[in-house]
């Protein structure tokens, strides 16, 4: 491996906390951040959990240290909050002449305020406020994002689904590879909005009593919403900056499942390819594989697929494995990156955190997934898969970092 | 560094396979440059195409355009870039929530998420390789070109259908004209250099390209590299920029044949159009084409298919508007594009 890619700074929020900290905490006591709806108004409220952060828009501006919330939607202010902790971590400012770059990931940007807008624009055109509907497109919070962290490079969005913000760190990664950036903030950030709540309602994949992620009788996801965000270097610009190397991304890889536009096929056809890239890259065993953080939604389609694909990978040696969606719910286009954080928590505190609500074994699979934590785990390597509509499937490595 | 070894592209002009390289001119008069369509049913299964709303239909068009163009069945990565993805869609669910939430069909969510062209072609070809979709307004395509160039450079790919794509609708026109960047009025689109009304045209369309490692005899130009340049802090920073991207490239700016210029028709916005390339590039040909296309996030496709197609045939179609007076070798042409003087990107296309 010529040019190593670590990661010098994380930072995360999400329903189970605002801070790294907050979150290792409730994933240590068990403490899921699913529950009822509570910030907006809505039909399912009281019928649908979801897992919200639990802060009012104003008090996010005021923990993002910003003024002006009328510039901000709700998916802005949850991606800085999570980027200030990850660049205050890496000292990203640090260092001269260093080319910087923000990947950024979402699913419906800024539709939380886009929904103010339409009801009183539909009804008639020239009424709204435009000030709701500026902020609609994908990169308005990528760019709010940016203007807290100073000067950068290079900048663009992703959007891939669930899987969104795996795909950006993969980017991160093949351009710091090239040369093309020293260091990349790297990550996803998704507000919950009545338009994703209805829309996956609508698919009739969400269960009422919060999701079960691989449990026989689960019935679907639990939306949640949140941001993480890391940093990336090279190990050499990490190591002559003399920042603490928290993990290495040590293998990606990204597969299309070409099967349904919203379901995964039965055989697993993409987590598997995805799986196997991200081992392949390094030559990674998969027996050397100490956790793995699932995708693991909780319906029925993506846990059965998932599951085959594991039991092709790894065969009779499944590794431990759990769905923290238990914990923080659905995160969409953030996902990736909150279980990028989460599997570096696992190899920081050598710890595998359980998935929670698991209670019975699914009878097409002979595994199950880690139902409490279990500590002192000598975790060394950490697999996180992301998979997404449209089967756009990515997996990442993970790696306790060892000075060569 | 790259070929562009096919073009597929759906726009306001005649641009289907068969056309001519934009002669004659469409004339548009309307709300926005609407694009010529091609009959669907010759590339997609009437049943499937009923339930797909014209976004996905062209961007699924467009590429399947392309592969046949390049003669490829089977690329070895589909990446994609497009500002808003499907806003007909969009709107259908804003709509629906109006209405109580009591919505069932699940088909405009599932269309709106804005990967799912590039699935639909992963799935139409059943093409398991790299697959991502980038959505960064008029760097959405460039971010896709930038994602495929390095998929060639570490070889994990050889042939990358890149594409970008937007569409126009009313509710979006009505949206961005009480902003004030685009006309109020219906005016002919080619009469849009001389028209005195402010604001730019409104434009929609998909263009994709086979972006290869390898030259074949269905080559038309190299990629020779794209950049992007975020919230430069003058336009002589910009220019300089310019400048710097060139020599990375081995090109001097005497060395630049044709600008295919940003311009718009939105008097701010051509100024600093006009600015960074006078500045930079004093001595190239200043080409206008968005009276053609109209203006959109991934515009730059349908600059990047005008400038495969000069250097290919050699020759400028007088549909353009032309500045300056062009070499008679057309070997390296830039494109420009920027958003706001916030995003600026940079295509460079050479023989």
């Amino acid at each position: 491996m010529a040019n190593r890619v670590v990661i010098t700074g994380y930072g995360i929020v999400s329903s189970i906390g605002l801070n790294a900290d907050e979150v290792l905490h409730s994933l240590m006591i068990g403490h899921s951040g699913i529950g009822e709806i509570t910030r907006f108004e809505t039909i399912h409220k009281g019928k649908l959990p979801i897992a919200e952060v639990r802060k009012s828009n104003e008090e996010l501006l005021e923990i993002g240290r910003l003024q002006e919330l009328k510039n901000y939607t709700r998916t802005a202010l949850l991606g800085i909050v999570a980027a200030r902790e990850a660049a205050e971590m890496a000292c990203i400012n640090e260092g001269r002449h260093i080319r910087k770059g923000l990947i950024s990931a979402t699913t419906v940007g800024g539709m939380d305020r886009s929904e103010n807008f339409y009801p009183l624009f539909l009804e008639n055109p020239s009424k709204g406020k435009l000030s709701e509907i500026i902020h609609h497109d994908c990169s308005d919070s990528t760019e709010k994002v940016a203007e807290t962290l100073g000067a950068l490079d290079f900048i663009t969005t992703i959007s891939t689904a669930c899987s969104s913000s795996a795909n950006s760190i993969m980017l991160a990664s093949e351009m710091i590879k090239a040369g093309m950036l020293d260091l990349v903030i790297v990550g996803g950030t998704d507000a919950v909005t009545r338009f994703t709540l209805n829309g996956f309602n609508t698919l009739m994949i969400l269960d009422r009593d919060g999701c079960r992620p691989f449990d026989e009788n689960r019935a679907g996801l639990t939306i949640g919403e949140g941001a993480a965000f890391l940093v990336l270097e090279s190990e050499e610009l990490a190591l002559k900056r003399g920042k603490i190397i928290h993990g290495l991304l040590s293998g990606y890889g990204n597969a299309n499942d070409a099967y349904h536009q919203t379901a995964s096929s039965p055989e697993g056809t993409g987590a598997t390819l995805a799986m196997a890239k991200a081992l392949e890259m390094n030559a990674i065993a998969p027996g050397s594989i100490s956790y793995i953080n699932v995708h693991g939604t909780g319906t029925k389609n993506n846990d059965l697929s998932e599951g085959v694909a594991l039991q092709k990978i790894f065969g009779g040696n499944v590794p431990p494995f759990s769905s923290t969606k238990s914990f923080t719910g659905h995160t969409l286009a953030a996902a990736g990156a909150i279980e990028a954080v989460i599997s570096l928590l696992s190899i920081k505190q050598n710890c595998i955190f359980p998935n929670l609500r698991w209670a019975t074994q699914m009878k097409e699979l002979y595994i199950s997934p880690v139902a409490t934590l279990v500590k002192d785990a000598g975790v060394e390597h950490v697999l996180s898969n992301s998979f997404g509509f449209g089967g756009n499937n990515s997996s990442l490595v993970f790696s306790k970092y060892n000075p060569r | 560094m790259a070929y562009i070894n096919g073009v597929g592209i759906i726009s306001p002009q005649n641009t289907l396979p068969g056309s001519g390289f934009l002669e004659p001119a469409v004339e548009h008069t309307a709300d926005f440059l609407r694009s010529v369509e091609p009959v669907y049913k010759s590339y997609i299964d009437p049943i499937v195409s009923r339930r797909l709303s014209r976004l996905i239909k062209m961007g699924i068009t467009s590429a399947k355009i392309c592969l046949q163009d390049a003669g490829i069945e089977a690329p070895d990565a589909i990446i994609t870039g497009t500002g808003l993805g499907s806003v007909e869609d969009t709107e259908k669910i804003l709509g629906e929530l109006t209405k109580e939430e009591k919505f069932l069909n699940p088909t405009p969510f599932i269309q709106s998420t804005y990967n799912t062209i590039s699935s639909q072609i992963a799935i139409n070809l059943k093409c398991h390789q790299y697959n991502s979709t980038y959505v960064h307004r008029c760097f959405s395509l460039e971010s896709c070109l930038i994602d495929a160039l390095l998929q060639i450079q570490d070889g994990s790919a050889t042939n990358v259908l890149a594409g970008g794509f937007d569409e126009m609708t009313h509710n979006h026109l009505t949206i961005i004209r009480r902003l004030g960047l685009w006309k109020r009025e219906v005016i002919r689109n080619l009469d849009l250099w001389t028209c005195e009304t402010p604001g730019a045209l409104a434009g929609e369309g998909s263009a994709y390209f086979i972006i290869s490692g390898e030259r074949t005899e269905k080559t038309y130009a190299l990629l020779a590299a794209v950049e992007t340049l975020y919230r430069p802090e003058s336009t002589g920073e910009t220019a300089a920029f310019v400048v710097h991207f060139l020599s990375e490239n081995g090109l001097i700016p005497e060395d630049v044949d044709i600008v295919l210029m940003g311009n718009n028709g939105h008097a701010e916005h051509d100024s600093i159009c006009n600015e960074v390339i006078m500045q930079s590039l004093p001595g190239a040909a200043r080409v206008l084409y968005k009276h053609l296309c109209g203006e959109y996030h991934t515009v730059s496709g349908f600059a990047m298919y005008i400038a495969a197609n000069i250097i290919k045939r050699q020759l400028i179609p007088p549909s353009l508007l032309i500045h300056g007076l062009a070499s008679k070798k057309l070997g390296n042409i830039l494109i420009h594009n920027h958003f706001r003087d916030t995003d600026h990107s940079f295509i460079l296309i050479r023989k």
